[in-house]
């Protein structure tokens, strides 16, 4: 059962080049309409600023060039204030960002809305791991993601492995999220010790792991797009804070529901005896079996 | 030369300053406490930039082939706090020291014995931090925003790093006392506030900033403290604390700190651009009104750090708009400097290259801040190099820049020598041009994906980050320059006139007295029409 599947999680892992949809200069625009949705006002604001850099530092640009006192230029000493013009360059830049402010206000409504979810995931962070608890109907499911071992040897301080050899340098898990495309999925995050992020840039969705808290955060990754995507930690959380990436591994429906079943069967299997716990107080060892 | 006969008393009874280490360790001063203030924050600076090196070095490649990345946290945090503490602020407080009195017609700061321990209280403070890198456990490594609980796992570096930020708080309060005092108290009879040049206005803001907010900070690292030592459970979960607790205490210090670090080189800038443009500032006085209003709105934006932490949607939505409107009055600024060089007569001697390249660049680092401030997608933004990117751009061709504006602009009047423009302009365009090289690609970093605080990164992120890191080395090894120019001005040089800038229009009092100015200026108090 695990040798297939882990073969199964190195070929889809290998298939995906780049670590987000990204261009390498640029937000990308992601897989879900939240993170279309930010693109698309991250682009207006952009070219909103480009356009007053253009006027402004034209208009410095000119007067760098125009008045210099080296071509004998007579500066204008009247030209000391102008209350007409300070109203307008005090009004148009609030009109400006009430432009910005209306989509804003409209996107994180949505954003914030966690109502009518799917599925839930209890994620925790530790220190340096993440632990992702299925809920609903994959209640039960439950395991540790850690950095992969090839990328921990290779990180390592003067390792001598070229990290251009190793596939997916840091942002490779042993045991990655799966969650299924076109559901809303939420995520219910807290942890451990310290203060952790989740992140995954395409999906638009970060959120601090905070001990103590619960935060909630949602996304539905659109149908069609199903794929490994991957994130990192985004909160500094101590010495390996860069090598507790994020993956998720985004399966049809019908996959996730297999999936799901053969982790189940997983669990019996290895728990054989009734005397269980609450899939929290399962220790790590045997979480290692699912997958 | 003003000299000692009209003044009632002198600390010895002497004209002349003290020699030795005397005049150092007991001065009163302002023009010494200033110039040990300058000297101490450009060693700082060095301090701070190693740091940088240190981290850029490591992160020129992907794999880790320099740090552990324990001491990389610590490189990282260490930085920070050197460069905030060590070096941008108490140039801001040197340049004060020196140019206030000046500027006000004062002969000296209100209260001298006062200043002398605003000064030595910080080579104690930053020898306790700096030695935190040689103890077992090293230095603090969680940012220097010490968020709880990571900062509370540290070790032996816990309470030396507090003490430290305590005696650094007290400094600045102090300071902050003084200048206030002075301002409202010394002027000479005839400078009422709205004659009173731009760069005491920006202080006399900040000092009320600072006022505010060092006491805040204080607060909230004595809580770190007890937390720590004493059992208490401030920002422990289990205990029934809350770790969000601090980062809004800290946060509410944090976000005026950062005006603290910017409003003193607007100041600046509205000096030194009239000064090289022949004409004098447009709208100074919706200059003074604009730095009074981002003072007061930097109270009400501290949330835009925490956005996402798991802040209520209604708080979320207040503290976006009240950050955007930032925006508004630090336009007018910009508009307005703009204005002063439109329709001037514009020379390009080192202190006007770097005021402008200060309004070029800036503004850049606005744009960015504005990209922040829209909630949804700072969800992409934050932690990311993208807003490295952001606050090194308003920090370093920000507040650095002015303040070596500041340095090249009144440099001759502190030494009475002229300065080698050539090397001068040489120290300007090789910063100008690497300090780009550095921090533009850290912008597609954080865009693409890069998180913040990592020593070792995934490998499509190699190239903008070795080219950050070539600007790196080469912004760093131009600073030599900056220290090449000051020394040899300070040995020696073309004499300097009283109005230092001949052909060019310098307004204020500093002007009228000679250069170097005297030991004791203002002595009588000056007519000011």
């Amino acid at each position: 059962m695990a040798p297939s599947l882990a073969a199964l999680a190195a070929c889809l892992s290998a298939g995906s080049a780049a670590a987000n949809t990204s261009n390498g200069y640029n937000l990308p625009e992601g897989v879900t309409s939240l993170s279309q949705g930010m693109y698309a006002l991250h682009m207006e604001v952009f070219w909103i600023c480009v356009g007053i850099a253009v006027v402004v530092f034209g208009v410095m640009i000119y007067s760098l060039i125009k008045f210099r006192h080296s071509q004998g230029a007579v500066p204008d000493t009247s030209m000391v204030h102008s209350t007409k013009v300070e109203i307008i360059w005090t009004i148009i830049p609030v009109i400006i960002l009430v432009v910005m402010a209306v989509p804003a206000a409209e996107l994180i409504l949505k954003q914030e809305d966690t109502r009518n979810s799917e599925l839930s995931v209890r994620v925790t962070g530790y220190q340096w791991k993440w632990e992702y608890q299925y809920m609903d109907a994959a209640e039960g499911v439950d395991f540790f993601s850690t950095l992969r071992q090839d990328s921990n040897f290779a990180r390592q301080l003067n390792s001598g492995i070229d990290p251009a050899t190793v596939d997916n340098y840091l942002l490779e898990v042993d045991h990655p999220l799966v969650i299924p495309s076109g559901t809303k999925v939420r995520l219910l995050l807290t942890s451990m010790d310290v203060i952790h992020a989740w992140w995954v840039p395409d999906f638009g969705a970060k959120r601090s792991a905070i001990p103590g808290f619960v935060n909630e955060l949602w996304f539905k990754v659109d149908a069609g797009k199903e794929g490994v995507y991957r994130g990192q930690c985004a909160a500094l959380c101590g010495r390996d804070h860069g090598f507790m990436p994020v993956v998720v591994d985004v399966r049809t429906p019908d996959d996730f529901k297999k999936w799901v079943e053969a982790q189940k069967a997983a669990v019996k299997q290895a728990a054989g005896s009734p005397a269980a716990g609450s899939p929290a107080a399962t220790p790590p060892a045997t979480a290692q079996v699912l997958n | 030369m003003a000299h000692a006969h009209d003044t009632a008393h002198h600390d010895d009874h002497h004209g002349e300053p003290d020699t030795g280490i005397k005049r150092w360790l007991f001065a009163t001063n302002h023009k010494d406490i200033g110039t040990m203030y300058l000297v101490f924050s450009l060693i700082m600076f060095f301090i701070g930039g190693a740091m940088a090196m240190v981290i850029r070095a490591e992160l020129f490649k992907p794999g880790l082939q320099l740090v552990d990345p324990g001491f990389f946290n610590q490189m990282t945090t260490m930085h920070a706090l050197v460069m905030i503490f060590g070096a941008v602020m108490p140039s801001f407080v040197g340049l004060a020291n020196w140019m206030i009195p000046l500027q006000v017609g004062a002969p000296d700061m209100a209260l001298p014995r006062m200043n002398n321990l605003s000064f030595w209280i910080l080579p104690f403070a930053f020898t306790i931090l700096l030695s935190t890198l040689f103890i077992p456990g090293g230095a603090p490594a969680g940012g220097w925003t010490m968020y709880p609980p990571l900062f509370l796992q540290g070790g032996n570096f816990v309470a030396l790093a507090i003490f430290a930020v305590h005696l650094m708080g007290a400094s600045s309060i102090m300071g902050a006392i003084n200048v206030i005092v002075t301002i409202m108290n010394m002027r000479a009879p005839g400078m009422n506030l709205l004659k009173m040049p731009l760069f005491c206005w920006s202080w006399l803001i900040t000092a009320y900033l600072l006022i505010a907010v060092m006491p805040v900070l204080a607060g909230a690292v004595t809580m770190l403290l007890t937390d720590h030592y004493f059992g208490t459970s401030f920002f422990n979960a289990a205990g029934g604390g809350d770790p969000v607790m601090f980062e809004h205490v800290f946060w509410f210090f944090g976000h005026p700190e950062v005006y603290i670090m910017i409003l003193p080189a607007f100041g600046i800038i509205s000096e030194i651009l009239p000064t090289f443009s022949r004409k004098p500032l447009f709208g100074a006085t919706s200059m003074i009104y604009a730095i009074a209003s981002i003072a007061f709105l930097s109270f009400i934006v501290w949330g835009h750090h925490m956005f996402v932490d798991g802040m209520p949607l209604a708080a979320q939505v207040f503290f976006m708009m009240s950050t955007m409107l930032i925006a508004v009055p630090t336009g007018v600024k910009v508009f307005n400097w703009t204005a002063t060089m439109w329709k001037g007569s514009l020379s390009f001697e080192p202190p006007m290259l770097f005021a402008i390249s200060f309004l070029f660049l800036f503004t850049i680092g606005g744009f960015s801040g504005v990209m922040l401030a829209i909630v949804p997608v700072d969800f992409q933004y934050n932690q990311t190099y993208f807003v490295v990117a952001h606050f090194h751009y308003v920090l370093v061709p920000g507040a650095i820049f002015a303040i070596m504006a500041a340095v090249y602009y009144w440099l001759p009047k502190w030494t009475g020598h002229m300065y080698s423009m050539g090397l001068a302009k040489a120290h300007f365009w090789l910063s100008t041009i690497f300090v780009n090289v550095l921090f533009f690609p850290q912008h597609f970093l954080g865009l693409a994906g890069m998180p913040r605080r990592i020593p070792d990164y995934a490998v499509q992120f190699t190239d903008w980050n070795m080219v950050s890191s070539i600007g790196a080395f080469g912004f760093g090894l131009s600073q030599i320059l900056f220290v090449i120019v000051v020394v040899q001005c300070a040995r020696g040089g073309k004499k300097a006139s009283a109005t230092v800038w001949d052909g060019a229009t310098p307004t204020g009092l500093e002007w009228t007295i000679p250069s170097p100015a005297p030991y004791h200026s203002f002595a009588v108090a000056p007519e000011v029409k």
